[in-house]
């Protein structure tokens, strides 16, 4: 096994290259052909069952037929590109990167090394530690930390196919700036010493990882393996998210949504922030609902600011985070960013 | 006899790492002596930011996601 691995890797790498890159643009047309093939699919699908597309059962049934699919294929492209471009990225070559650094140029570099370092929250802890104890400065380890789940590819993928490519740059720029800008406000205020006690005598052990030699191959093999590894867990936060937004597609009156979320209730921004708190979800699972609610009336900077909330401030990451922040100093993070979220809400509301 | 240390908090992938440890010092007829760190300011003293880490004979080899298993068969028989 181990020896046919090596042998692979010797001279006839260049044909295999090839054969690779072939298998990969072909694995490319596939999509494209099976992704136009989506309207008819889902116009099948509702005419197979009998119902009738007006009514507010064919309504729902038409959108969860034409989205499953579509998000599902949206989201396996966008995996697959991030997971080749994340095999350059690695949050050891991050922190290098940031050790440091002022604040300021820190939390905007952090911000954005976010979108790109491959991060799982399983591991936040570690990752926090990691930060601070090389010299990151604190603020700037919070750029990082909001940025990384908020601002994903997952959400951006998914919000530029379901709701448009303004939307996802709108988001895009506005989760960025929430991450810089809180994490610098956290820097401002000197908290250092609201960490727990253990965490601030860390010293970091120097390392001299030999980064791994990736081929062209081993980069493609690394965005199946992350199509593998994400599309095959958030699946059925998808379905839940599309089921979800096919019920409100369906049942929900339009004016409703417009009343509660619409743009003349100041008090939805705030209450969106306060429900999407305890609520977690993925990116994954939440978009499909943010796009049936735009859909029905809701104002753009609600929606925004219930998306970030849901996705930035979720308790099982406060929970994990407990390890090493105080509670003052989670609870300094959730007013911050809370603040920074509500503040995007209005502004969208009033600007469009 | 190599000194194997797995650096992780417990989650599913460090738990798979170890099994591959194991699997592939068997393969290759290697005794190894493993042991699983999860404490956070253990591993943060190891340099690594992201989990599972893999330590060999006191060198870090490896960080974040599951290791290829030829990889890990090539650290096992350095």
């Amino acid at each position: 096994m181990s020896l046919n691995a090596i042998t692979e890797r010797a001279p006839g790498a260049a044909p295999s290259t090839a054969k690779w890159v072939a298998w990969t643009i072909a694995a490319l047309i596939a999509w494209g052909v099976i992704y136009s093939q989506l309207v008819p699919f889902a116009a099948w699908i509702v005419a197979a069952t009998g119902l009738d597309a007006k009514t507010h059962l064919g309504e729902a049934v038409s959108f969860f037929a034409y989205d499953t699919p579509k998000v599902l294929l949206l989201l396996t492209l966008v995996v697959f590109g991030m997971g080749v471009v994340r095999s350059f990225f690695s949050p050891e070559k991050t922190r290098a990167l940031l050790a440091g650094k002022r604040e300021g140029i820190g939390n905007v570099l952090a911000a954005s090394l976010g979108i790109v370092t491959p991060f799982c929250s399983c591991s936040a802890v570690p990752l926090f530690i990691g930060f601070v104890s090389a010299g990151v400065p604190l603020g700037v380890t919070f750029s990082f930390l909001i940025s990384a789940p908020m601002v994903n590819e997952v959400a951006l993928g998914l919000l530029f196919g379901l709701v448009g490519w303004k939307v996802a740059l709108t988001y895009l720029a506005f989760g960025l700036a929430v991450a810089i800008v809180s994490g610098w406000v956290i820097g401002r205020l000197h908290l250092e010493h609201w960490l727990e006690d253990w965490v601030r005598n860390i010293r970091a052990g120097a390392i001299d990882l030999v980064p791994a030699d990736l081929t062209v191959i081993d980069r493609i093999k690394a965005g199946i393996e992350a199509i593998r590894d994400i599309v095959g867990n958030v699946w059925p936060w998808i379905i839940a998210g599309i089921a979800t937004g096919a019920f409100i597609h369906g049942y929900v009156p339009s004016d409703l949504l417009a009343t509660i979320m619409g743009r003349g209730a100041w008090w939805s921004v705030p209450a969106a922030v306060l429900i999407g708190i305890p609520m977690y979800s993925n990116a994954a699972g939440i978009i499909p609902v943010v796009e049936a609610l735009l859909a029905k009336g809701a104002a753009l900077g609600t929606v925004l600011a219930f998306m970030m909330s849901v996705i930035a401030l979720s308790l099982p990451e406060m929970i994990i985070l407990r390890k090493v922040l105080t509670l003052r100093l989670i609870a300094v993070f959730v007013g911050v960013v809370g603040t920074g979220i509500l503040a995007v809400g209005f502004l969208f509301n009033i600007l469009f | 006899m190599k000194d194997v240390k797995v650096l992780g908090s417990g989650c599913k992938r460090c738990i798979a790492t170890a099994e591959m440890v194991q699997t592939e010092a068997d393969k290759l007829g290697i005794e190894v002596h493993l042991e699983k760190v999860t404490d956070y300011a253990a591993i943060a003293g190891y340099g690594i930011v992201s989990t599972p880490g893999l330590v060999i004979d006191g060198k870090v080899v490896h960080a974040g996601g599951l290791p290829k298993p030829e990889d890990m068969a090539r650290w096992l028989a350095a």
